[in-house]
């Protein structure tokens, strides 16, 4: 399925989850985020929340900042 | 003297006169930003000369985001993290980012920084207050970055904002503080706990900002983008101490001219 991951066009197996999206973009990182169309996908919902074609996700992590 | 030769006498002054917000109590008076800094190594002797306990933190997309080490210092160094809405313009925008941010750090304290113009980075006041009364409801921890103005000071107090933090001058100008009159009215209009926040140039700044009544002081790259940054963080430390040392001591009131120190009394005819 087409899908908008950081601001650029993917493609995801059918039936991804949030928690497959998360494991191929973190890059390591434990303390992520994830955003679905303009809303919070929490963390105990990564597993339970299949993507679907158009989703507009960001996949956030934490840096440096005043 | 090093830095962690004087930490021990510093934190004895600090403990002395703790800083309260939201329910927790702080030893240290001195926020500190992380964004501008060098290296991690850089970040963990600036923290640690600075005293600080509580550090601001920022999130972005993953593949722009630091890497995992920036948390494990802080982890490391025991600060509580303060996550920020940077760059956001508007209440919706920094509404999801404070929730994304509560995900990602596993806390609901959040720096709310809502911004309305690109070359000041001022704050826009509207979308601020908007953003805060929203955040509040949610149960954040809201440590709103304001302008000066005290009557937006008193409106976001009003609305239940932890602390208010208004700005000594545009973020990372090192211009100081450009109105103090402004900030000793803020003082005085809210019964929360004011944080000068941007701004900050250097040690006199910081101290000026306790003096004029500031609980504490949040400042990122005064520290970060000093030729030495760690030694600029002890600086740091020692101004707000002496600021607070100054404004429990009660300072002169000014005089148009000069008042003599030696009495005239006995002065010799010679």
């Amino acid at each position: 399925m087409d899908v908008t991951v950081n601001g650029a066009p993917a493609e995801l197996t059918d039936g991804a989850t949030v928690a497959d999206l998360v494991a191929e973009r973190s890059g390591g990182h434990d303390r992520v985020a994830v955003a679905r169309n303009g809303d919070v996908v929490p963390r105990s919902s990564w597993t339970s929340t299949p993507l679907a074609t158009g989703d507009v996700l960001e996949v956030l992590a934490p840096t440096a900042g005043g | 003297m090093t830095t962690s030769e004087l930490a021990p006498a510093l934190e004895r002054e600090e403990a002395a006169d703790p800083f309260e917000l939201a329910g927790e109590t702080f030893r240290s008076r001195l926020l500190l930003g992380t964004g501008g800094v060098p290296s991690m190594e850089v970040l963990e002797r600036a923290v640690h000369a600075s005293g600080t306990q509580l550090v601001t933190v920022a999130l972005r997309r993953v593949e722009a985001s630091s890497s995992g080490a920036m948390l494990e210092v802080l982890d490391r160094c025991g600060v509580r993290l303060l996550p920020n809405t940077a760059g956001c313009r508007t209440a919706r925008e920094a509404v999801l980012t404070a929730r994304l941010a509560r995900e990602a750090f596993g806390t609901s304290w959040v720096k709310l920084e809502v911004i309305g113009d690109e070359q000041t980075l001022l704050p826009d006041g509207v979308e601020l207050l908007d953003a805060a009364e929203q955040l509040v409801a949610e149960g954040f921890t809201v440590l709103a970055y304001t302008t000066d103005d005290p009557v937006l000071g008193r409106r976001l107090a009003d609305v239940g904002c932890a602390a208010v933090m208004p700005l000594g001058s545009p973020i990372g100008s090192g211009l100081g503080i450009r109105n103090p009159h402004n900030i000793a009215l803020l003082r005085e209009a809210v019964d929360v706990p004011v944080v000068l926040d941007a701004g900050i140039g250097t040690a006199s700044d910081a101290a000026l900002a306790i003096e004029l009544g500031c609980d504490a002081v949040l400042l990122a790259s005064a520290v970060t983008r000093a030729r030495e940054p760690e030694r600029m963080a002890l600086a740091m430390r020692r101004a707000v101490e002496a600021g607070r040392l100054a404004r429990g001591a009660g300072r002169i009131p000014r005089r148009w001219h000069a008042a003599a120190s030696t009495p005239m009394q006995g002065l010799p005819e010679l």
